[in-house]
């Protein structure tokens, strides 16, 4: 019964297709095509892998097997898909969406003849937080880990978070950014490098010297940074032509936080730039920015000695003109280059200024109008080497204080607000191993602080980890 | 005639301009390096106005996003670009800062030309320890002419796509420029058969699809390692591992500075050879098919 059983499965088995075949011809050969077309795709796949693994195994640093007989392949006949290299790894599918991600790391070593706690920016009112040469001896540079992706169609954003070397964090920038909404226009909302003059767009690791120029840091504390929105639109010209508007918060100094709804300051910038031959080309600008200070405070000390604190309340208005000017033989960057960038700044400033808030806390008006300026070239004579020098200098013309004036007190009160010329400068040389590194040696002559010379030497490295960041003009 | 006539008239005749000007308007294109450029041109004829960004004397990495670069991608059409991060040093700032959504990547208006081809040396480690290496495999796709023809179809089809109305005038042109660039093909593959197996030591990794189309052989490159400067002391290091016979000829493309092949070329008797890397690197290479005649010219000239 058994064995009688197992035959007739093995029977059943072999008949019933057989039979089931036998009882329509055609069937047989619909299978038999699809069985061959089954086997044609899988040969084709299998060829395909075996083109890729070769690829894959063609690395650099082996020498390529240049076998390849001339005219084995002929021109195609229908238009080539794009590859799909990136995506063919079916593992990481789980992040491969994953932002761009993209680390500076920087340090310096610092020797200053001054000790840096003194430093002033001499007859300006200070205010942020970048302001003088940084500590002596070894030190850490702001780490600065940036993040960026696609958001959607429409949005792309944008993330730098800056770990200083006493381990606080700070974002540098934060900001989604649209692109072409409207034909040429750019909108750019959230945290960003606010759009005045051209280097306080570009981020320290990008700039040519170790420190901003004194301009920068007399007038922004470093770098000014708004939150709010910007609107850039450039004109359809083939020559550039751009307009910007810049609106936000405008609690970074020169400006303070007010508590206030609605905005707190506001900006227009307007670009023009072109190429001069193959071998040069520029860009000029001007901006005009307009903010408010409310209790905007800072430490001096009274015409005896005692530390007091004073604070300007009003309208701190400027405007800028920079330029940038870059050279290369034929326009190959590669052996030769020289950069020549300058900005001049103009504030003027609005309002009342209080005497020892803590204390007696007088009250007055308070006018100033103070500019500064610098100039800095920077050649690269040979690949991988450049030398720079720059110069700056600002003038802190003299302040109108109302209770000077009115004989309430004198200008001994107030010896951070006399009359001064810093200047300062400086030669820099630096050496770049690759595109992702860089080594910078720095002296400054430094006359910021009232008739004192602080000479500063440096010896920096900046280095760039991951995605490769493309730089600005 | 009242003023305010005059000004009235001269607004319509602002007006019907502005209104007529897309018409006839050409298709204008971003060719971010030249051999994108005279391909733009030969398929595009003269209903494109080709904007070539780069020269053949510029190292195309190195290029800087200058303003009158973001100025014509701002008005472009289309965007024809080599991709696999050749250009990633500047076209990111153009593409982010023109303003510009024809051009993006993704849209019918970018064109990376790398993606379409077969690309050689993907390298399978991904380290900056290796140099300057680009994750999608090596992007001087253009001296293979195959490659060219291939992107040659790409850029017909997004030409067609995009000016719809000249469709027939850019399949005519592609068809004729393909005819024409087989017939190349055949006689260049012919012209360069006694080239086959030559030894050749380039300076930087940016003729691997012309070694491996004529059938060369690479040898070594002068710079150490991609994008890395050879040092005095890696040069005299070439010198030994090279003096033995181990090359026959060592090439730089227009680009790049004559100073280490020449010198490397005193130094172990090898001849040096120029090559036009793209259209416009020399003299011979007017236009595309310049470019490969001067280039297998120029080979055959220093094969003993």
């Amino acid at each position: 019964m058994y064995k009688c059983g197992m035959a007739a499965i093995i029977g059943v088995i072999l008949i019933v297709p057989v039979a089931s075949l036998a009882a329509d011809e055609t069937e047989v050969e619909t299978i038999r095509n699809e069985i061959k077309d089954l086997k044609e795709s899988y040969d084709s796949r299998i060829q395909q892998l075996e083109h890729r693994l070769q690829q894959t195994e063609q690395g650099p640093g082996l020498a390529p097997a240049a076998s390849a007989a001339p005219g084995a392949a002929t021109a195609p006949a229908s238009v080539p898909a794009a590859s799909t290299t990136a995506s063919a790894s079916g593992s990481a599918s789980a992040n491969a969406f994953n932002p761009a991600i993209s680390l500076i790391l920087g340090g310096q070593f610092s020797n200053l003849q001054r000790d840096p706690s003194t430093y002033q920016i001499g007859g300006f009112i200070p205010g942020g937080e970048e302001i003088g040469p940084g500590s002596r001896s070894f030190s850490l540079a702001e780490s600065e880990l940036t993040v960026s992706a696609n958001i959607d169609p429409y949005f792309s954003g944008y993330f730098v978070m800056a770990v200083a070397s006493d381990n606080s964090t700070s974002v540098e920038e934060g900001y989604i950014q649209n692109t072409g909404a409207i034909a040429g226009t750019t909108i750019k909302f959230g945290r960003m490098l606010s759009g005045f003059g051209y280097l306080n767009e570009i981020h320290a690791h990008a700039w040519d010297f170790v420190d901003a120029p004194l301009v920068l840091q007399a007038f922004f504390g470093g770098q000014l940074k708004e939150d709010g929105i910007q609107v850039r639109w450039l004109a359809p010209t083939p020559v550039l032509v751009e307009l910007g508007v810049e609106t936000g918060k405008g609690s970074a100094f020169p400006g303070s936080d007010r508590n206030n709804n609605g905005v707190n300051s506001a900006m227009a910038f307007f670009h023009v730039g072109d190429d001069v031959g193959e071998s040069n080309s520029y860009r000029v600008g001007a901006s005009y920015r307009a903010t408010k200070a409310q209790d905007r405070s800072y430490s001096d000390v009274d015409a005896i000695g005692i530390p007091v604190t004073n604070a300007f309340t009003g309208d701190s208005n400027m405007w800028g003109l920079d330029l940038v000017w870059k050279w290369a033989p034929n326009g190959n960057t590669v052996e030769r280059n020289f950069k020549f960038q300058a900005e001049y700044m103009h504030r003027i400033e609005d309002g009342s200024l209080a005497f020892n808030t803590t204390g007696a806390s007088l009250s007055d008006g308070y006018q100033s109008s103070q500019s500064g300026w610098y100039m800095q070239g920077v050649y690269q004579f040979m690949p991988r080497w450049r030398a720079g020098l720059r110069y700056d200098q600002l003038n802190s013309g003299s302040a109108d204080i109302g209770l000077v004036t009115t004989g309430a007190l004198t200008a001994a009160d107030f010896p951070r607000l006399a009359q001064n010329d810093p200047k300062r400068s400086t030669a820099m040389v630096d050496f770049s191993p690759s595109e992702f590194s860089r080594f910078r040696l720095q002296f400054a002559r430094d006359q910021a602080r009232f008739n004192e010379a602080d000479n500063q030497i440096f010896l920096q490295y900046i280095m760039s980890l991951g995605t490769h960041g493309a730089h600005k003009f | 005639m009242n003023n305010l006539n005059k000004w009235t008239s001269l607004a319509v005749t602002i007006a019907l301009l502005l209104a007529c000007t897309p018409s006839f308007a050409k298709v204008n294109v971003f060719a971010c390096l030249p051999e994108w450029a005279a391909l733009a041109t030969e398929l595009g004829g003269d209903k494109v106005a080709v904007y070539q960004a780069s020269n053949a004397l510029q190292d195309p990495h190195r290029i800087e996003a200058r303003p009158s670069l973001v100025a014509r991608m701002r008005s472009a059409d289309l965007a024809i670009c080599t991709g696999a991060e050749l250009e990633i040093g500047w076209l990111p700032v153009l593409q982010q800062t023109a303003g510009n959504p024809k051009v993006q990547p993704g849209q019918p208006g970018y064109i990376a030309a790398a993606d379409f081809v077969d690309r050689l040396e993907v390298p399978a480690r991904l380290d900056r320890a290796e140099g300057d290496i680009h994750p999608a495999g090596n992007p001087h796709i253009q001296l293979d002419p195959h490659n060219i023809a291939k992107v040659g179809l790409v850029l017909t089809q997004r030409l067609e796509q995009i000016d719809a109305g000249n469709a027939a005038y850019y399949q005519a042109r592609s068809k004729d420029f393909q005819a024409r660039w087989n017939q190349a093909i055949a006689r260049w593959e012919k012209e360069a058969a006694p080239l086959k197996g030559m030894r050749i030591v380039p300076y930087h990794k940016d003729t691997v699809y012309l070694i491996k189309w004529l059938g060369l052989v690479e040898v070594m490159n002068v710079e150490p390692k991609p994008g890395i400067p050879p040092s005095a002391g890696h040069l005299s290091d070439l010198v030994g591992r090279l003096k033995g016979g181990a090359a026959d000829v060592i090439s730089r493309s227009a680009y790049q500075d004559p100073k280490a092949v020449v010198s490397l070329g005193e130094k172990t008797g090898l001849p040096v050879v120029e090559l036009p890397y793209t259209v416009g690197g020399t003299p011979g290479a007017k236009d595309l098919f310049g470019l490969f005649d001067d280039s297998i010219a120029r080979l055959k000239a220093v094969k003993k």
